[in-house]
């Protein structure tokens, strides 16, 4: 018998004005356009309150950002559910997304967070770095492979049993040549 | 805090201020006795988005504003094309392009409203002022009233579906361009709001209760809670009823007589000037007649309610007479009220929705007019938070030569300086200072519901931080949630 495959929110949010802050909504547009199967691809400035009902209804989320820092060409975290936190702006933050989908809706929902690492950021200018646009691309490449091979239940399996502190998931991936 | 402060000046800092948009900063100075003797709200950030437009061709400008601010991108996308309406002559839209940019407009103002209301200030009013800051949050209010945080869920969404589906997409949408739209409503997607729409109303309705109830029963408290006398301004249709996405300008004092009426938005610039304080980098407006000492004035949905002669919308005028019974008719001054006239505007937002939705003009097909071109445009909506104003000039190559965006936040900037002011005189004079007192400041600011990286025209996520310094400088405390 089949599995049924596992339906995945991809949610790629930052400012495209501001140079690499638009890696997340790069990756959103260029994976939308594989139109993988089970896959739903939203884009956004930063994530919003209505992403928790969206994400609710997926059993896994990924929340591509661009970040600051860290590894190259990009990251891939396990994040959980915040059970409280300071709700700092009118922006969210991943933890609280899974949060408010899980307290909101029942949710019980995989996330993970995807770190595309850019270089610049302070500008007014909608373009992405040559390294910024190698690390989308080894991204872009990274999604599409989970996302055709079902990858996040062994990624969602080996955290069952999670001890109290245990770190995060945490994996780099090398940039493609 | 430390609780043994120094007997010299203290200062304050509230850095970042949570739960609004943008970096801010509050710095509060003590005297010898522990007094208030000065307060401030200070915009720590400048990014000068006005030089960035220069250069750029005009019909590029309502799509690249919306790069301002993530919170409100339907507003400035507006405003931005309304002033390009007025320089390619288009000002004079077909009934489907006005339609769908007010059905635009409403749905913004819907989502906004919905979002501050549940989630944003409903942890300071469900939980109280001095509740445990692990709980005073959207999770703590998810958590303990799981029906309103949802109610608040859905209502964003509604609104943001129905920015979606008249902007073509949720970020950069295009669907407002110089001279009219790009699309109208398909049937298919009006039925799929019509689906909704009658929940929404209720929920709606239904938040203006609780707001006047919570209003009403702590009226005490609330009353003179960061409150002071003020001008209002705002925009007003030329029967005096509300409007949030046209009409012309109107400003009344405190006591409800105009100082201005019926300006056109062309002409503003005649009404309003902006003063610079070496100390902020965001700038305090004045109503050039007053001059920049008693000028200043508030907008957004508490100025709205107080300036408008009506509203056209039945529920929504219905709320609002019982708003206005409140004080005798005269404008209402209470700060706090904000968050009651706030949801007065979701309620006719909603109503606007309603009837534009059963409006055949939407599914039209003539979508742009131009006309006579000019070299200057001057585009004002009511956004979520107040009046917004977009300035522009721009070359015979169709290339911006100059913009001045004066946007809601900034308007209330000497409002939201007082108010932090009043409060800290009331609660923070002489006494040791905790949490729950600093939390007050923020929910005086709150009530605004300020987005202070478009008041800087900055871009991002800027919250504000509270610090407490001596007179050396040295941080004695620190909040920051």
């Amino acid at each position: 018998m089949s599995e049924r495959r596992e339906t995945v929110l991809l949610l790629g949010y930052g400012n495209p004005g501001r140079l690499d802050d638009g890696l997340g909504a790069a990756l959103a547009a260029q994976v939308e356009r594989l139109a993988l199967p089970g896959v739903t691809v939203q884009a956004d400035y930063q994530l919003c309150l209505e992403d928790a009902e969206a994400t609710a209804r997926h059993d896994v989320v990924i929340f591509a950002d661009a970040a600051t820092s860290g590894a190259e060409p990009f990251s891939f975290q396990r994040v959980d559910p915040a059970s409280s936190l300071g709700f700092s702006t009118h922006a969210l933050q991943p933890e609280a997304v899974l949060g408010l989908a899980q307290q909101l809706f029942g949710a019980r929902t995989n996330g993970y967070t995807l770190g595309i690492r850019g270089y610049a950021f302070n500008e007014y200018e909608e373009s992405l770095t040559d390294q910024g646009r190698a690390n989308l691309a080894a991204a872009v490449a990274f999604i599409r492979r989970v996302c055709e091979h079902g990858s996040f239940r062994e990624l969602a399996a080996s955290r069952s049993a999670p001890g109290v502190g245990d770190p995060p998931e945490q994996q780099s991936y090398p940039r493609p040549r | 805090m430390d609780p043994a402060l120094p007997a010299s000046k203290t200062k304050i800092v509230i850095d970042p201020v949570t739960r609004v948009e943008g970096h801010g900063k509050v710095t509060i100075l003590l005297d010898e006795a522990k007094q208030v003797v000065q307060t401030r709200l200070h915009i720590v950030e400048f990014r000068g988005f006005e030089r960035f437009i220069q250069g750029r061709p005009l019909w590029e400008v309502p799509v690249l504003v919306q790069r301002l601010c993530g919170i409100c991108p339907v507003s400035h996308h507006l405003a931005a094309a309304k002033a390009m309406d007025r320089i390619v002559g288009g000002e004079n839209l077909t009934p489907t392009a006005s339609k769908m940019r007010r059905l635009m407009h409403y749905g913004q103002i819907f989502q906004s409203h919905a979002l501050h209301f549940f989630h944003l200030c409903s942890p300071d009013l469900l939980f109280g002022f001095d509740a445990d800051v692990r709980i005073r949050n959207v999770i703590g209010v998810a958590a303990r009233y799981p029906e309103l945080a949802v109610q608040g869920v859905m209502m964003r969404k509604f609104g943001q579906e129905i920015i979606k589906a008249t902007a073509g997409k949720k970020i950069h949408g295009t669907g407002a361009i110089p001279g009219g739209v790009n699309k109208n409503l398909s049937i298919q997607e009006r039925d799929g709001f019509l689906d909704d729409l009658d929940q929404m109303v209720t929920w709606a309705r239904g938040a203006v209760g609780i707001a006047r109830d919570y209003t009403v029963s702590n009226l005490q408290t609330l009353a003179p809670f960061g409150s002071f006398e003020s001008s209002h301004m705002s925009l007003v249709r030329n029967d005096g009823a509300m409007d949030l996405y046209d009409g012309n300008l109107r400003a009344i004092d405190a006591l409800g007589d105009k100082i201005f009426d019926q300006i056109p938005c062309q002409e503003y610039i005649d009404y309003l000037a902006e003063e610079v304080r070496p100390w902020s980098y965001m700038k305090f407006p004045f109503i050039k007649s007053l001059g920049p000492e008693r000028g200043w004035y508030r907008v957004g949905p508490l100025a709205r309610i107080n300036t408008a002669d009506f509203i056209d919308t039945p529920e929504a005028e219905a709320a609002r007479r019982e708003f206005m019974a409140l004080t005798d008719g005269k404008p209402n001054n209470i700060t706090m009220a904000y968050h009651w006239a706030r949801m007065i505007e979701g309620l006719h937002a909603i109503e606007k929705i309603r009837d534009l939705l059963h409006d055949p003009d939407l599914q039209g097909t003539d979508l742009v007019v131009k006309g006579e071109r000019r070299e200057e445009g001057v585009g004002i909506v009511e956004a979520p938070r107040g009046t917004l104003i977009h300035h522009y000039k721009v070359d015979d190559q169709d290339q911006v030569v100059m913009a001045n965006l004066i946007v809601s936040t900034t308007h209330n900037n000497e409002p939201m300086n007082r108010a932090i002011q009043k409060v800290a005189k009331d609660y923070l004079s002489g006494v040791e200072i905790t949490e729950g007192l600093l939390n007050r400041v923020e929910v005086a600011i709150r009530a605004y519901d300020p987005c202070l990286s478009c008041a800087t025209h900055a871009l991002g996520q800027m919250p504000l931080t509270v610090e407490l310094l001596d007179h050396t400088g040295q941080i004695l405390d620190t909040k920051s949630t």
